[in-house]
C-alpha cells in the first residue's frame, strides 16, 4: 500500500471507501460507524467475492449458494445488533423494539408478540434467504439456459439450432445480470446490518 | 369428464405454480417502491442519495416475500 495509490489500489481504496462512507458512516454516524466498520466490510466484500464466484466459468456455483454461508453471515449479524442494542441499553433497546412509542397501551397485546417475532425470528430468517434464493435462483436459471442450448443444438438439431443461439445469446445476458445481482445482495446484507444496528442503538423513536 | 375432474388431475409439483403466485405480491410492491422513488426524486433532486438508500431497504424487504414463496417451493414441493 502506498501513499499515491496506482490502479489496482485506487480500485480496492473505492471499495473499501464505499461501505465506510456509503453504508457505514451514512447509516450508523461516525463514531459507530467506525465501531461495526470491520464487521461491515468484511460482511461486504466476504458475500461480494463469494457471490462472484457464481458467475465465474468453470466454478459457476456460488460460495453463498449453501445454506451454510449465508446462515452464518445471518447469525453473526443478529449476535451484533443484539449485541449493540444490549450494551449501549437494554433497556431503550427492548422498550424500541417489541413496545413502539406513541401507540395507546391496550394495542401492545397485537404490536409487542408481531414485533417479538419480526425482530427476532424474521429478520434473520429472511436475512438468510434473501441471499441464498437470489443466488441459487441466477444459477438455476445460468443452468435453464445453458441447459436448453444443449438440447436444442445436439438433441433436437437442424432448424431448432436457432433457437440455441437464441437460448446462449440470453445465457450471457444473465450472466452479466448476474454480476449486478451479486454486487446487489452484498450491498443490501451489508446495508440491513448496519440498519438493524441503527435501530438497535437508537435512542428514542 | 366435467371441468372440475380435469382441473383435479393435475399432475406434478405444484409447488412451481405456487412460485408464480407467490411472485405476484412482491412484483406489484418492488413496483410501487421503485416508482415512488422516483417520484420523490422528481420532485427533490436533492434527496436522490438518501432516497435510493431508502429505496434499496424497501426493495430488500418487499423482495424477502417473493424468496419465502420460493422457499416454500423447494420444502414442500418434494
Amino acid at each position: 500500500m502506498k501513499v499515491v495509490p496506482g490502479r489496482f489500489q485506487s480500485l480496492v481504496e473505492m471499495g473499501l471507501d464505499f461501505v465506510r462512507i456509503n453504508i457505514a458512516h451514512d447509516l450508523l454516524g461516525r463514531k459507530d460507524g467506525d465501531r461495526f466498520l470491520p464487521l461491515l466490510t468484511t460482511i461486504f466484500f466476504m458475500i461480494l467475492f463469494m457471490n462472484i464466484t457464481g458467475i465465474i466459468p468453470f466454478m459457476n456455483i456460488a460460495g453463498t449458494a449453501i445454506i451454510a454461508v449465508p446462515l452464518t453471515l445471518a447469525v453473526i449479524s443478529y449476535v451484533t445488533f443484539i449485541y449493540a442494542g444490549i450494551k449501549k441499553s437494554p433497556k431503550n433497546f427492548i422498550k424500541n423494539s417489541l413496545f413502539p412509542s406513541g401507540v395507546p397501551w391496550p394495542i401492545y397485546f397485537i404490536v409487542t408478540p408481531i414485533e417479538l417475532i419480526s425482530t427476532f425470528i424474521v429478520r434473520p430468517v429472511t436475512l438468510t434467504l434473501r441471499l441464498l434464493m437470489n443466488m441459487m435462483v441466477g444459477h438455476l436459471l445460468l443452468v435453464l439456459f445453458f441447459a436448453a442450448t444443449q438440447f436444442f443444438l445436439f438433441d433436437l438439431g437442424g432448424w431448432w439450432s436457432a433457437l440455441a443461439a437464441g437460448s446462449l445469446a440470453f445465457g450471457f445476458v444473465f450472466t452479466l445480470f448476474e454480476i449486478l445481482v451479486a454486487v446487489l445482495q452484498a450491498y443490501v446484507f451489508a446495508l440491513l446490518t448496519a440498519v438493524y444496528i441503527q435501530l438497535a442503538v437508537a435512542e428514542e423513536h | 369428464m366435467d371441468a372440475t375432474t380435469v382441473l383435479a388431475e393435475v399432475q406434478g409439483s405444484i409447488a412451481t405454480v405456487g412460485y408464480g403466485l407467490a411472485a405476484i405480491g412482491p412484483a406489484i410492491g418492488v413496483g410501487i417502491v421503485v416508482g415512488k422513488t422516483i417520484e420523490g426524486v422528481a420532485r427533490q433532486p436533492e434527496l436522490a442519495g438518501r432516497l435510493q438508500v431508502l429505496m434499496w431497504i424497501g426493495i430488500a424487504f418487499t423482495e424477502a416475500l417473493a424468496f419465502i414463496g420460493i422457499a416454500t417451493g423447494f420444502i414442500f414441493g418434494f
